[in-house]
């Protein structure tokens, strides 16, 4: 007998008293009633709980946001289906686009590259504002889910449209399916005495641009 | 209201001054107490230990001990003995094959009360001096038991009866929802571990600064007491029975190491 | 095909691996107790965990129907196990992924072995997994001549001192922070020898450590959180990055995990979510969790390995009292809360599964009888603090109870003579299976006081009573019983219970006596 059918025979043969099915009670919330300023407070308190950098801009503000945080860097990958636009302010700063690079299909970034640049610009799909988590599902304009991990720092934007309450609410928004990294803070470990450190292999920094509008 | 009482095995045979305070107490309220005289033990040491064949004539006995008489409610001075006439005495029956039994037990498990369970919920006590004479001119501090804090869910209904008593000065125990380390058997198998976590239990009540150390099972305080007698720690311990059960003109007298059960006792 | 098992069925097959106790849990809890710096390190750990997951949790309105909800959908999921598995292999392959069934820890490890050399490998990078620790896969792989390198820095901090896990959430929770610097410098190849012991320092040189091996690596190996069902979805619940690395950076990607990981559907995880992350790490969420299904095309790993591992399961889900043990979601508050885990450390409980928990996962994982196994379920004052922290409501205190009643009646009639706890527990059966009986002891009672002396205590006992006076005393017993003072007051004229010692029917008529 191969092993599958071994160890599904097995299982059957455990369950022979067929234990009910019960009825999952789903009396947690659900969904929740916060206004968008309510939100972004909401998720700004959590981020900053997690020595992450918040901004909140307007959509018009967004450039000159990032050409900000991006002085004074080397370059920094973006991916494909992030809008030119964002970049407007930097690029006049820089006198064009030489500093960024762009992962897009059938030009990709090897991690070589990506270990070369000092930061990665991106979106995101949706964000939990009672946990500060941001989820990245691979759409075009977050990319690949290694652009936003090899890279020291990365710089998240997220449409105040996108922030829900609560865990339930986003996940109604989210495609199982699709590669997803949620990400709340920058990378982080408790293993030395249960003391909370900022900072190992995943991103050391994490700046998060809440844009309204 | 005709109250049966089920002393417990322990306080029957270690600590009759308990079971003395709990008649005391509930006569002064104007009910009638009775002693089901066939009683002996829950049963729950040999449960806890596996002892499941062994278990079952015992509870098996506590049923119909507490079948045979009319009353309105029953009441343990002890959490982990109410616990376990409430929830383990179906479960070994049933384990044993037993449905009837397990009706029956489960019928007798319904009328059972923890003492602070049945001053509180059912008699209506929340001032210990006001309502029962209740004095006690000393420190005391206050470990709540395990199965009483978890099994029964009996939050502060112990501490706030003793908190109500006249001339009682309350120091809150650190790490107090901590285990002394009883555990039954646990003493015994696992001694180590055991002593090692009551170690930490008598150093946070000597820190005090407390005369004894009040609790609402007498094993855990037998344990307790036990461990602080042994460290010569001049602190004891009392159940909060008998701190009710205490009042200015016949006091509880306070001995020091491991207490004295001579017999006598507020009444 | 799923549906209602047919066949005779067939008797449990018990887990082999890292499950065992070599020796029995109050000899190594013996050992481990005399490390005081081990007792130091885990009082500090396990007191801070506890608050911080003490502030977390309380800020949720609704964290007892979460875990009233995780329950049944762990409940469901034992029920439904054969057909949720088969559902979530056809989504996983759909999307390109390949599943293996391991039956036990050995089939599991030759399954990698083999995946990792069809690479051309030498060496994989791992992201924390109970699993692989529980099938061995390290060792074996070393056997095998492959290097696999643990990523997380608990995990990488037990290599570098070729020690073992303590706890199933911080593995080198038995290590303080100075500790982990003398490792580091001891073994870590380039360190900074000005290394300090701050955290943050340490995580650094961790980070610098391993940046190379994530780079370059060809195949990684991890465990999983969870296994959706309906979409054919895998997670990992992480905090540094290290999971992502291995997730993502590496052509290869093998997963090992346990057949009960299962969750039926997407809208669970959003139960799961909010309990893991509070329960463990005491976060209102992790730094990051990686979903993946089967391959996506042009993102992360494109040949993508899923082991199903039986390894006792099935064995434990046979058990009727103690199946619930399988919703175990690993988050180690059982651990962080128990008086016996915070004072003995993870070690004494020989398995891969420590503290509460494993007491039960792993007796029920490999029998009752394996090993000194049979030790783990008393590793427990039944102080019920585990079950009270369970973000999926195990009932833990009951299932020990209940492998102790396993162990008990599975040496019933095998021992050519009864132990001392045998006889006492026959003996006290005796005594307090009836008032008659418990009266007749308590005549006995003045003995007592004879034997505790004028001290009025009893300062030794023998046998295995000799444990309880190693650090107590026993009060003398009182001159008379409660029973014994009652009698008395209650003599004729009959009160209502007054002299009855008997109930009728609860024994054979025999003399009345008056105690």
């Amino acid at each position: 007998m191969n092993a599958r059918t071994e160890i599904l025979d097995r299982i059957r043969s455990a369950l022979r008293d067929a234990p009910a099915v019960p009825e999952v009670p789903r009396d947690y919330r659900r969904s929740s009633e916060l206004g968008e300023d309510a939100l972004i407070e909401l998720l700004t308190d959590r981020l900053l709980d997690y020595k992450a950098n918040v901004f909140v801009e307007d959509a018009a503000a967004v450039p000159q946001r990032l050409a900000a945080l991006l002085e004074g860097t080397g370059r920094y990958a973006v991916p494909h289906g992030l809008a030119e636009a964002l970049f407007a302010e930097a690029d006049a700063h820089d006198g064009g686009s030489g500093r960024r690079v762009t992962d897009a299909p059938g030009h990709r970034l090897s991690v070589e590259e990506l270990d070369g640049v000092d930061a990665v610009v991106t979106g995101s799909a949706v964000a939990v504002a009672e946990t500060g988590t941001i989820v990245l599902d691979a759409s075009p304009d977050q990319g690949r889910r290694v652009i936003s991990l090899v890279p020291d720092r990365h710089i998240c934007l997220v449409r105040a449209g996108d922030i829900t309450t609560i865990l339930p609410e986003a996940l109604r928004r989210l495609d199982a399916t699709r590669p997803q990294t949620w990400i709340s803070g920058p990378s982080a470990t408790s293993d030395i005495e249960l003391e909370r450190v900022e900072g190992v292999h995943g991103p050391r920094t994490l700046d998060v641009v809440i844009v309204r509008g | 209201m005709r109250i049966a009482l089920f002393a417990t095995c322990i306080v029957d045979a270690m600590y009759p001054s308990t079971a003395r305070a709990t008649v005391s107490i509930l006569e002064r309220l104007g009910h009638e107490v009775i002693f089901p005289g066939g009683q002996a033990c829950c049963g729950q040491m040999h449960v806890n230990s596996g002892y499941f064949k062994e278990a079952l004539p015992v509870v098996a006995n506590h049923v119909k001990a507490f079948e045979a008489d009319e009353y309105d409610v029953a009441v343990a001075p002890s959490g982990s003995c109410a616990a376990s006439v409430k929830h383990q005495h179906p479960m070994v029956a049933r384990r044993c094959g037993d449905a009837g039994l397990e009706a029956r037990a489960a019928a007798v498990g319904h009328k059972t009360y923890e003492l602070s369970q049945l001053l509180v919920d059912v008699l209506g006590v929340t001032d210990a001096a006001a309502q029962l004479g209740s004095y006690f001119p000393h420190r005391i501090t206050y470990h709540p038991s395990c199965h009483g804090m978890r099994l029964l869910r009996l939050g502060d209904r112990q501490l706030d009866l003793l908190r109500s008593v006249g001339g009682i000065e309350l120091a809150e125990l650190p790490e107090a929802e901590q285990c002394c380390g009883f555990g039954g058997t646990f003493s015994m198998k696992n001694a180590d571990v055991s002593s090692a976590m009551l170690a930490d239990k008598t150093a946070n009540i000597c820190g005090t600064g407390a005369d004894l150390c009040a609790g609402g099972d007498a094993s855990c305080l037998m344990h307790i007491g036990g461990g602080l007698s042994r460290q010569g720690s001049g602190v004891t311990t009392m159940h909060f029975a008998e701190i009710l059960a205490s009042t200015f003109e016949d006091p509880a007298a306070v001995t020091g190491d491991v207490r004295l059960t001579t017999g006598r006792t507020a009444r | 095909m799923s549906g209602t098992f047919l066949g005779m069925p067939s008797l449990p097959v018990f887990g082999i691996g890292n499950l065992h106790e070599h020796e029995p849990f109050p000899k190594a809890a013996h050992r481990e107790l005399g490390n005081t710096q081990l007792r130091a390190n885990l009082g500090h750990a396990t007191r801070t965990i506890r608050d911080k997951r003490l502030a977390v949790v309380s800020e949720l309105p609704d964290w007892e129907e979460l875990r009233d909800a995780g329950r049944a959908v762990k409940e469901s999921v034992m029920a439904r196990l054969p057909e949720l598995l088969e559902q979530f292999e056809a989504n996983f392959t759909a999307r390109g992924g390949t599943i293996h069934w391991a039956r036990d820890a050995g089939e599991a490890n030759r399954i990698v072995a083999s995946l990792i050399r069809e690479q051309g490998a030498d060496e994989v990078v791992k992201v924390k997994s109970m699993a692989t620790q529980e099938i061995g896969l390290n060792e074996y792989l070393e056997e095998q001549g492959i290097a696999a390198f643990e990523t997380d820095l608990a995990e990488l901090i037990v290599q570098l001192d070729h020690d073992k896990p303590s706890h199933i959430l911080v593995p080198a929770i038995h290590k303080n922070r100075t500790q982990v610097r003398d490792i580091f410098l001891r073994e870590m190849e380039g360190v900074d020898p000005e290394l300090t012991n701050e955290p943050a320092r340490l995580a650094a040189a961790a980070r610098a450590h391993l940046r190379r091996k994530f780079l370059s690596a060809k195949v990684a190996v991890s465990g999983a959180n969870f296994a959706l069902a309906d979409s054919g979805t895998l997670a990992v619940v992480e905090s540094e990055g290290n999971g992502r690395m291995c997730l993502t950076l590496p052509e290869t990607l093998i997963t090992v995990m346990g057949v009960e990981k299962l969750l039926p559907a997407w809208e669970d995880l959003e139960v799961f979510m909010q309990l893991l992350p509070r329960s463990s790490t005491g976060e209102r969420m992790n730094p990051y969790t990686s979903l993946w299904t089967g391959v996506t095309p042009d993102d992360g790993p494109q040949n993508v390995h899923l082991v199903l591992l039986d390894n006792g399961r099935s064995a434990a889900l046979a058990d009727e009292m103690g199946r619930s043990a399988l919703h175990c979601i690993r988050c180690s508050a059982c651990m962080n809360v128990c008086p016996v885990y915070e004072r003995t450390g993870g070690h004494a409980y020989g398995s891969t599964y420590p503290g509460p928990i494993g007491a039960i996962l792993s007796p029920l994982l490999t029998g009752i009888t394996a090993e000194e196994n049979n030790s783990l379920p008393y590793a427990s004052s039944l102080c019920g603090a585990c079950y009270d922290a369970c973000p999926v409501k195990i009932n833990i205190p009951d299932i020990l109870v209940h492998l102790r009643g396993e162990d008990v009646d599975s040496k019933r009639g095998k021992k050519k003579l009864p132990s001392q706890m045998d006889l006492g527990m026959k003996a006290a059966s005796w005594a307090l299976y009836s008032g008659k009986n418990l009266g007749l002891v308590e005549k006995a009672l003045p003995l007592g006081r004879i034997a505790a002396g004028p001290d009025k205590k009893i300062t030794k006992l023998p046998g295995i009573a000799a444990g309880w006076t190693q650090s107590r005393d026993i009060p003398a017993p009182p001159g008379q019983s409660f029973r014994q003072w009652w009698n008395k007051e209650h003599q004729a004229p009959a009160g209502p219970a007054a002299a009855g010692t008997d109930v009728p029917g609860a024994e054979p008529a025999g003399p009345k006596e008056n105690p």
